[in-house]
């Protein structure tokens, strides 16, 4: 944001929305935090309507804490559970439909590109597998082959979670879900291997059992879709509800795959990106 | 590329000195946007469309248009064109027939979101066999969607309504898509004179923040959290919040009348409109209208001509105050369902003498006399 707009008439501050009081006196724009530094600040999320213990809504609350400028980051989201989500998100972020943020958030970084050109405006999509995966794969694929210089997350819970916990493309196989009544028949797409071959230039899989790893691939995530070209974080979120175990379990299921490797863990960064990942992150400076 | 001024739309649209072009109607598109000050262009091919968005590329290669490429597939660029209109620029599309249908979930979420995207329709049949054909049942399944509909008759037609299009859309109390509909082939690819302003003017900039939802670009606020958002609940404030967005969303389409009216001259355009027997048509149905009643004028009998220029919103009170007297109103139309003569059946006063028909299809052109045939038999009557 160019200009003070996080800011109250002082005659209104005791009629303020308290989280708005908040978000203004303590929140996270040019201020430069992190993962770090939560319970310090306001974040960007405070509450969310998604189920206890959601894996989902954990990564979304430290991607959130994860940008590197969240006063000029703009989201791009789809349908599904973090739809829910988005809209307790302090950030201007658009919900079109289901499966075409990747169109969506291409068309808003060219016009944000016409209009700002001496600034990043951070085009962040952040959405679930069936999103990315499946129903706007196609969208997906061509931004990266076009170059659009988005960074793309996917939430992976490897299922429809918020339709009642269909087989997605991204669920392993052999798995029991609705609408693969039998066990799905095909293996997880390689999605990683396929956005690395498909022009991204930095590429990581996590799980929010490392908060500063998922930090370090989602501030890579953008800093290299600024200035070298699209890039693609997938991270694995549990969902207890439609896979059947206790909200105090979450982590400990991610932490099982990460471990016994069924959840392979992966960052491809292309040459390019990492001699500009080296120039900025050399001094150990955040930015 | 000359340097381009920057003029009101009025200067454009009416002082402005013209010069005739013998052109065609994809060619009248390139030089609508070439005016237009048009930021982003997003193409996809489609018969009959294609040329349009051919040129639209071809002045973006000269430095009239800001960005443009070639999407993935239609649903793609009308969610890439949403996209940019989010980020506060002047966008501009076109597609027709399988590519309107394969879009078709994004026309109500453009117009939901508020965005004042153009697009040009080049009306195409919808069909297996596999058709190419001109027809414009499309048309039929855009009338629902919300946008602000405008029918061309010809090249010159087309080039004005787009034009007219981008400020109509823009108007902070309107603020919804336009879509330019205009029967692919005996327009996009027939020549016709085409009076056009000089090509060094051109539409002042859209202005992003006079929309009436922020613009996505964190300039602008609220960026707030929203506690308990009612998006997606299941409570009567939800219930209360998507209803009566959904009315201010038709209002807006209402509010589009007076500001159609001023620059297009008014929903419709009249002949002869004191005669009980009338041809009411849209695209280039009116052509074949027209002729049809010089036809009829030659043999001594009456007939007048309504040509409807605003599909949606729709000239319901025009029609009603027009048709009151009416012996017939005869409807002919390029399709086979007769969407035309459903919607003014479903405003005269008299119903019964709406004529539906005659209607062509599967890539016939209206040959006038079927049209006369029915002026002779309401006059006989
Ligand atoms: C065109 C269309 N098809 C289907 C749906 C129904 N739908 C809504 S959310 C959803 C599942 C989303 O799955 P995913 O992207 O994995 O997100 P999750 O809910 O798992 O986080 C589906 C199928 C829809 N909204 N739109
Ligand atoms: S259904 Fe699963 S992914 Fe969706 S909110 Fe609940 S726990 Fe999270
Ligand atoms: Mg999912």
């Amino acid at each position: 944001m160019t200009k003070p707009m996080l800011k109250m008439t002082a005659a209104f501050a005791d009629v303020m929305p308290a989280e708005y009081v908040e978000l203004v006196q303590s929140g996270p724009f040019g201020k430069g935090y992190g993962v770090a530094d939560l319970g310090s600040f306001k974040e960007l999320i405070e509450e969310h309507p998604l189920c206890a213990g959601c894996g989902l809504a954990l990564a979304v609350r430290l991607i959130m804490a994860s940008l590197p400028s969240p006063e000029d980051t703009v989201v791009v989201g789809s349908t599904g559970c973090s739809s829910l989500a988005f809209p307790q998100i302090a950030l201007q972020n658009i919900h079109s439909l289901f499966g075409n943020q990747n169109a969506v958030a291409t068309g808003l970084k060219r016009a944000l590109t016409l209009r700002f050109p001496d600034k990043h405006k951070d085009v962040l999509v952040v959405a679930g597998d069936g999103a990315t995966a499946d129903i706007g794969l196609d969208m997906v694929l061509h931004s990266w082959f076009r170059g659009e210089k988005l960074a793309t997350i996917m939430l992976d819970n490897e299922a429809y979670a918020n339709t009642g916990g269909q087989e997605s493309g991204m669920s392993p196989e052999g798995c029991v879900l609705n609408m693969a009544p039998t066990g799905k028949k095909f293996k997880k797409i390689a999605l990683p291997e396929i956005a690395r071959e498909s022009g991204c230039a930095y590429v990581a899989s996590v799980t929010p059992v490392q908060p500063r790893k998922l930090e370090k691939a989602v501030r890579r995530a953008i800093l290299v879709a600024r200035e070298v070209g699209p890039t693609y974080v997938q991270i694995f979120v549990p969902c207890p509800t439609n896979y059947k175990f206790k909200p105090q379990e979450t982590l400990v299921k991610a932490k099982q795959k990460e471990k016994d490797q069924t959840y392979p863990l992966r960052e491809f960064i292309t040459p390019e990106a990492q001699s500009y990942l080296a120039a900025i992150e050399g001094g150990g400076k955040r930015d | 590329m000359p340097e381009q001024r920057v003029v009101t739309p009025e200067f454009l649209f009416t002082e402005a000195a013209r010069e005739e072009l013998f052109i065609t109607g994809s060619e009248a598109v390139r030089e609508a946007v070439r005016r237009g000050n048009v930021d982003m262009a997003i193409s996809y091919p489609i018969t009959p469309q294609s040329e349009s968005m051919h040129l639209v590329g071809d002045i973006y290669a000269e430095g009239y248009v800001k960005d443009y490429y070639r999407g993935e597939n239609e649903f793609a660029v009308m969610s890439s064109v949403a996209g940019a209109a989010m980020g506060g620029v002047r966008v501009f599309t076109a597609t027709g027939g399988p590519g309107t249908m394969r879009a078709l979930e994004m026309f109500p979420t453009w117009v939901g979101a508020r965005l004042p995207i153009v697009c040009a329709f080049f009306t195409r049949g919808i069909n297996s066999p596999l058709t190419i054909q001109p027809d414009t049942i499309e048309m039929a399944h855009m009338l629902d969607t919300g946008m602000i509909m405008l029918h061309a008759e010809d090249a010159q037609d087309l080039y004005d309504m787009i034009l007219k299009a981008f400020i109509i859309a823009e108007q902070t109390e309107v603020h919804i898509p336009v879509g330019v509909f205009a029967d692919g082939f005996f327009v996009t690819h027939t020549r016709d004179r085409v009076r056009v302003a000089s090509p060094d003017l051109k539409l002042p900039p859209y202005k992003p923040y006079s929309a009436p939802v922020p613009v996505i670009d964190m300039e602008n606020v609220p960026f707030r959290q929203m506690r308990d958002p009612f998006v997606m609940k299941s409570n009567y404030v939800s219930y209360a919040a998507h209803a009566s967005w959904q009315q201010e969303v038709l209002a807006a389409a209402e509010r589009a009348r007076p500001f159609i009216r001023k620059y297009l001259g008014g929903l419709i355009e009249v002949e002869n409109e004191h005669a009980d027997i009338l041809v009411l048509a849209g695209g280039t149905a009116v052509c074949q209208g027209r002729e049809a009643i010089a036809m009829a004028r030659e043999e001594g009998i009456e007939a007048g001509l309504i040509k409807i220029k605003s599909v949606r919103p729709f000239p319901s009170d025009e029609l009603r105050a027009l048709t009151a007297n009416a012996k017939a109103v005869i409807v002919p139309e390029f399709n086979r369902v007769g969407w035309l003569s459903r919607e003014v059946r479903n405003v005269v006063q008299n119903p019964d003498c709406v004529v539906p028909g005659p209607r062509v299809f599967g890539g016939m052109t209206m040959p006038p006399d079927l049209i006369l045939a029915e002026i002779r038999r309401y006059a006989r009557d």
